[in-house]
């Protein structure tokens, strides 16, 4: 497995491995998300929530044509042919048919768009994940998936492809697009910021297992919750 | 699709078949088929109730209902409860475990909004260990697919549902921790905790 060093379980005997020996300042830095989701990303979200969708997808679809680039470049570093060729005749199509990026034209032909980043790349090399760590911003991450994502903002190869207008918006595309994605997940990520006992702890675990599950780091069946495993003493409950 | 006459058949024989054998059945004799029609007839029940336009509480009871037909609750309650529910007593145990199904109902019932006009696709099934994982893609309007597994055994007799597995993310997993911190933030106080729940 890629997970390579592994500390204590947190809570109890579950089958999550949890790396986690900055906890102090990872409440912390997410205590601060936390209070900049309050005053900036929850308020956008509400607002971006009541617009119909016609007007935020071209917006959505923007900043998303523009992030192809990267994840091109990712793909040839993985050695993930289809998925570079996908993403590269997306941004071929989108960029011209579609408008400039504002459409999603080769989506309706099912070229679906192959999300990957630095931070799979790093995997696919056998990088394992590190320290769970929560960045100031961007939120729950961790050790390569961090340098991941320093590695793509310092290397953008939409420097040398993009248009003009993708040059010029695409970054401000991108931070718009943020809060349209906490509108979408409104109720969801209120659920875990805000109606949770310990949001830290229930963002970590969520956001571990969504990259485990990205990446296809399947948790071993051994590890799997099991009713006839007779490890709880059910009598009582029945 | 799931063949539904054909699984709602195989479902009646197994729930009417302990009235017949009065033995407990044994592991794994759940199959594919079995647990598949299971995912479709919940999901066909949930669906009736979003479909009643009923006000928010009462679906919320009828959320709860479905719970304790279709859902393992004295499993998930143990789970959930973990190390926390080894001092606990019976009358607590049992206290909790009704509890843990209306905070569940009121948790995932309230934002049932979020699923009109969604649908789940049942893609298959295999076996786990001994449980039958099925696999379903959910079709949101709000966001792209998700894949969503259940998990489904047989451990009370019949068929029923104990895990839920959401892009990866294991929801009895996050509901042990929930429900740790929730204790945590009451002194440990799993009476003031039922009492919170309910």
């Amino acid at each position: 497995m890629a997970i390579g060093s592994v500390a204590a379980c947190t809570t109890g005997d579950t089958s999550l491995t949890v790396n986690d020996p900055y906890e102090a300042t990872n409440r912390q830095i997410h205590a601060f998300n936390k209070g900049l989701d309050q005053i900036a990303l929850r308020p956008a979200g509400r607002v971006s929530g009541s617009i119909p969708d016609e007007y935020t997808q071209p917006i959505t679809n923007f900043a998303d044509n523009v992030g192809l680039p990267s994840a091109v470049a990712n793909g040839l570093l993985q050695a993930d042919i289809g998925g570079a060729a996908t993403n590269t005749m997306r941004f071929l199509i989108n960029t011209t048919v579609g408008i400039g990026g504002l459409f999603d034209p080769a989506g309706a032909i099912g070229l679906t768009e192959q999300k990957t980043d630095f931070g799979e790349t790093l995997h696919v090399w056998g990088v394992g994940e590190g320290a769970y760590i929560e960045l100031p911003l961007l939120g729950p991450s961790n050790q390569r998936d961090a340098v991941g994502e320093l590695v793509d903002l310092l290397f953008d190869p939409l420097d040398q492809v993009g248009t003009a207008p993708q040059l010029d918006y695409g970054t401000f595309t991108r931070a718009a697009d943020l809060g349209l994605t906490r509108g979408d997940l409104f109720d969801t990520i209120d659920g875990v910021l805000y109606d949770s006992a310990d949001s830290y702890e229930q963002a970590r675990l969520i956001a571990l297992q969504r990259r485990r599950f990205e990446l296809g780091q399947e948790a071993p069946a051994d590890d799997a919750i099991d009713p006839f495993a007779g490890d709880l003493n059910l009598e009582g409950f029945e | 699709m799931t063949d539904l006459t054909f699984t709602r058949r195989r479902i009646m024989a197994l729930t009417t078949a302990p009235l017949i054998a009065a033995v407990p059945m044994p592991a794994l004799a759940l199959t594919g088929a079995q647990a598949e029609g299971l995912v479709t007839r919940a999901v066909d029940e949930i669906n009736g109730v979003i479909a009643s336009g009923a006000a928010l509480p009462s679906m919320i009871g009828s959320f709860k209902g479905i719970f304790d037909r279709y859902a393992d609750t004295a499993y998930l309650a143990a789970y959930a409860l973990g190390n926390d529910g080894r001092s606990a007593s019976d009358a607590q145990k049992r206290a909790f475990a009704d509890a843990f199904g209306f905070y569940l109902a009121n948790k995932y019932g309230r934002r049932f909004n979020e699923f009109v006009g969604g649908q789940i696709q049942v893609q298959g099934s295999r076996a786990v260990n001994s449980y039958i994982e099925v696999q379903t893609r959910a079709i949101l309007p709000s966001e792209g697919p998700l894949q969503v597994d259940f998990h489904v055994s047989d451990r009370p007799g019949r068929p029923v549902f104990f895990n839920l597995i959401v892009e990866g993310i294991n929801m009895l997993l996050a509901e042990r921790a929930e429900i740790g911190a929730m204790l945590d933030a009451r002194g440990g106080n799993l009476d003031a905790l039922i009492r919170d729940l309910t």
